[in-house]
C-alpha cells in the first residue's frame, strides 16, 4: 500500500443563497487518495462532485472539515496555498470556457510558469513548452494559434499540458471528456492513463459516465445529493454493488446486446433528486430508494467499511452494535 | 487577429470612414508644412468674404482666413476628443473593473457614485465642472472626460460581470494567478471589443460637448479657433457670410459622422454573433 497523497475529512461546502438558505453542495465527505493510484468520483449531475474537486483545490473556501495534504494540514495562509497550486492541479470540464479566447496556445502554457516564475529563460521556456506540447500529443506548430482553431479534443490537451507544466502530482479532472464526441474522449483518456504511468500522477477523476470511470479509475466513490453513499475498487463496485443508488446506477449503463438488453430488468428510480437546500432527513437517498425502510428517515446512515476497502452508507449493511443503538432508538 | 483584419478590409464603411479620418488627422499634423494663413491673423480690408482663390473659403468677421481656423480647430477638436475619451476610458476601465470583478461594498461605492454622476444632464456637469476649473482647453479636456467616467464604468463592469465566471478565470486561479494577472491579462483583452466601440462613440460625443462648451464660451478661449466657438461668433454675420456657419458645421459633421459610422462599423466587425470569432 502506498502513502495517502490526500486525505479528506469530514469536507463540507455550503453555499449561503439567502438569510434562510443554505445550499449544502457537499455535505461531509471522508475519504483517502493514495499516491499514483485514480479515484473516480461519479455521480449525477448538481450532486456535488465539481464543487468537492474545486473545494480540495481551492478554488472555493471550505466550510468544515479536514484536507490533509502528503500527511499535512491544507495550509491556510494565502502563500502556502499559493505554493501548492504546483502540486495540485485542475483539468476543466469544458474546453471551450476554458482556455483564455485572445491567448495564443504558447502564452496558455507560459501562463502557469510566468506566474510562478519558472523557466525565465526564454529559450530553455520554448524547450519546456515545446516538450510539453508534444507530451499531449500536438506539434509545435500549433504554438502560435488561438483556441478557437483547434478542435474540442486538441483543445482539451492543451488544456492537460497547462496542468502539466507545474508539474504537479495530483491532478483533479472534472469532467475531462463530457464534453467530447465519444471517439475523442478515449483518446483523451488513453492519453491521460499514458500520462499517469510516465510521470507516476494521483488523478481525482470526476465524471458521469460510468464505463469511462470503470476504465480510468483504480477506485470509484458514487456520491449522491453531497454525500458519498459507497467507495470501493472499481472490479468490486461494478461486480458487487451495495449501496441501492450504485446499483440504480450500473443497470443504466446499456449493455451492447440486444438479447441481454431487451431481457435484463432495469431499476428505474423514481422522482427526482431532492434539492440540497433542503436535503431529506436521515438518508439522503430516502426518498427514491426502493429498500427504504421505516430507519432511513430518522437515522443517518454512517459511512461504514463493510469488507476491507469498501465504504457504504447505508442502513442495509450497519454493523452489529449500531443495529443495537437503533433498537435503542426505538425503531 | 488576421480573421478581423479580413473582416475589417471587406467593410466598405469601415474602410472608408477610416480613410476620411485619416485624411483628417493627416492634414491637421501636417498643417503647419501647409501654405495656409494663419489662423490668427486679421486682413482689415478682408473681412466677411466669400470664398475666392486667396482665400478658399472665405473669410469671417475679423478677415481671419476659414479655411486654415477649420483646420486649426480640427485640431483642438481631435485633441479635446481622443484625450477625454483617454482619461474617461482609463478611468472607467480600473473603477468598473474593481467593481465587476471584487463586487460586494466596492461594488456598491463605485456603482452609486457613477449613478449619482450619471443623474446630471451630460452637459450641464461639463459646464458646472468648467466653470470651477475656470475656461481653457485642459480644463475642457478634463470636464469631458470626467462626464464620460460613468458610461464607461457601467460598461466594464458590466462585461467584466459576463466574463468573471467562466472557466478560463478558474483555470487561471487554479494557476494561482493573482486578482491583478486575472483583471489584466484575462478579463481585459476579452472585453476589448465593447469598450473600443463605445470609445469611438464617445469621441464624436465629446466633440459636440466641446462644441457646445465653446459656444457658451467656457471652451477653448478666443482667438484660438474651435468648431464650437467658430459657430458662436458667426450667428451675428449669418446673413452676411454664410460660409462663416456653413463650413466649420461641415467639417464637424463629415467628422462626427466618419467616427460614429467607423464605430458602428467596428461593432458590426468585433460581435461575435456575426463572425465565428
Amino acid at each position: 500500500m502506498k502513502d495517502p497523497i490526500l486525505e479528506v475529512q469530514n469536507l463540507k461546502k455550503y453555499f449561503q443563497m439567502n438569510r434562510n438558505e443554505t445550499l449544502k453542495a457537499v455535505d461531509g465527505i471522508s475519504f483517502t487518495l493514495n499516491e499514483g493510484e485514480t479515484l473516480g468520483i461519479v455521480g449525477e449531475s448538481g450532486c456535488g462532485k465539481s464543487t468537492l474537486g474545486r473545494t480540495i483545490l481551492g478554488l472555493y473556501e471550505k466550510t468544515e472539515g479536514n484536507i490533509r495534504y502528503k500527511g499535512k494540514n491544507y495550509p491556510q495562509t494565502k502563500r502556502d496555498r499559493f505554493k501548492l497550486t504546483k502540486e495540485m492541479q485542475m483539468i476543466f470540464q469544458d474546453p471551450y470556457a476554458s482556455l483564455n479566447p485572445r491567448s495564443t496556445v504558447y502564452d496558455l502554457i507560459a501562463e502557469p510558469m510566468d506566474i510562478h516564475g519558472l523557466y525565465p529563460n526564454k529559450k530553455q521556456r520554448l524547450h519546456r513548452i515545446e516538450e510539453l506540447i508534444s507530451e499531449v500529443g500536438l506539434t509545435k506548430e500549433h504554438l502560435n494559434r488561438y483556441p478557437h482553431e483547434f478542435s474540442g479534443g486538441q483543445r482539451q490537451r492543451i488544456g492537460i499540458a497547462r496542468a502539466l507544466a507545474l508539474e504537479p502530482s495530483l491532478i483533479i479532472a472534472d469532467e475531462p471528456i463530457s464534453a467530447l464526441d465519444v471517439s475523442i474522449q478515449a483518446q483523451v483518456v488513453y492519453l491521460l492513463k499514458q500520462l499517469q504511468k510516465e510521470k507516476g500522477l494521483t488523478f481525482l477523476f470526476i465524471a458521469h459516465d460510468l464505463s469511462m470511470v470503470k476504465y480510468m479509475s483504480d477506485r470509484v466513490g458514487v456520491m449522491y445529493l453531497g454525500q458519498l453513499v459507497e467507495l470501493t475498487t472499481s472490479d468490486k463496485l461494478y461486480q458487487h454493488p451495495l449501496h441501492p443508488y450504485t446499483e440504480a446506477l450500473l443497470s443504466a449503463i446499456p449493455i451492447p446486446d440486444p438479447d441481454i438488453e431487451e431481457k435484463r430488468e432495469r431499476i428505474i428510480l423514481e422522482g427526482d433528486v431532492p434539492s440540497p437546500i433542503d436535503p431529506p432527513s436521515g438518508c439522503v437517498f430516502r426518498t427514491r430508494c426502493p429498500r427504504a425502510m421505516a430507519i432511513c428517515s430518522k437515522i443517518k446512515p454512517n459511512f461504514n467499511e463493510i469488507e476491507k476497502n469498501h465504504f457504504v452508507a447505508c442502513h442495509l449493511y450497519q454493523h452489529q452494535e449500531e443495529k443495537y443503538k437503533e433498537k435503542e432508538v426505538g425503531v | 487577429m488576421s480573421s478581423m483584419l479580413q473582416n475589417f478590409s471587406k467593410n466598405k464603411t469601415a474602410l472608408i470612414c477610416m480613410i476620411i479620418l485619416l485624411f483628417i488627422i493627416v492634414v491637421v499634423i501636417f498643417s503647419e508644412f501647409l501654405p495656409l494663413h494663419s489662423p490668427n491673423k486679421m486682413n482689415k480690408e478682408y473681412r466677411l468674404q466669400g470664398p475666392s482663390s486667396e482665400f478658399f473659403l472665405g473669410t469671417d468677421q475679423f478677415g481671419r482666413d476659414l479655411f486654415s481656423r477649420i483646420i486649426s480647430g480640427a485640431k483642438i477638436s481631435l485633441l479635446v476628443g481622443i484625450s477625454s475619451v483617454i482619461i474617461s476610458v482609463g478611468i472607467g476601465i480600473i473603477l468598473g473593473l474593481i467593481a465587476g470583478y471584487f463586487g460586494k461594498w466596492y461594488d456598491s461605492l463605485i456603482m452609486r457614485t457613477m449613478d449619482i454622476l450619471f443623474a446630471f444632464p451630460e452637459i450641464l456637469l461639463a459646464l458646472a465642472i468648467v466653470a470651477a476649473l475656470g475656461p481653457g482647453t485642459f480644463n475642457t479636456i478634463l470636464a469631458i472626460g470626467i462626464v464620460n467616467i460613468p458610461v464607461f464604468t457601467r460598461l466594464v463592469r458590466g462585461s467584466v460581470l459576463g466574463v468573471k465566471n467562466l472557466e478560463y478565470i478558474e483555470s487561471a486561479k487554479s494557476l494561482g494567478a493573482k486578482d491583478t494577472r486575472i483583471l489584466f491579462l484575462e478579463i481585459l483583452p476579452n472585453i476589448t471589443a465593447p469598450l473600443l466601440v463605445q470609445s469611438t462613440l464617445a469621441i464624436s460625443g465629446a466633440i459636440l460637448t466641446e462644441s457646445a462648451l465653446s459656444f457658451l464660451g467656457l471652451g477653448v478661449q478666443p482667438p484660438n479657433p474651435s468648431w464650437g466657438g467658430m459657430i458662436a461668433e458667426s450667428r451675428r454675420y449669418m446673413e452676411l457670410a454664410p460660409g462663416m456657419i456653413i463650413w466649420p458645421c461641415l467639417a464637424m459633421l463629415i467628422t462626427i459622422f466618419a467616427i460614429n459610422l467607423f464605430g458602428d462599423a467596428l461593432n458590426d466587425i468585433f460581435n461575435p454573433l456575426r463572425g465565428k470569432n
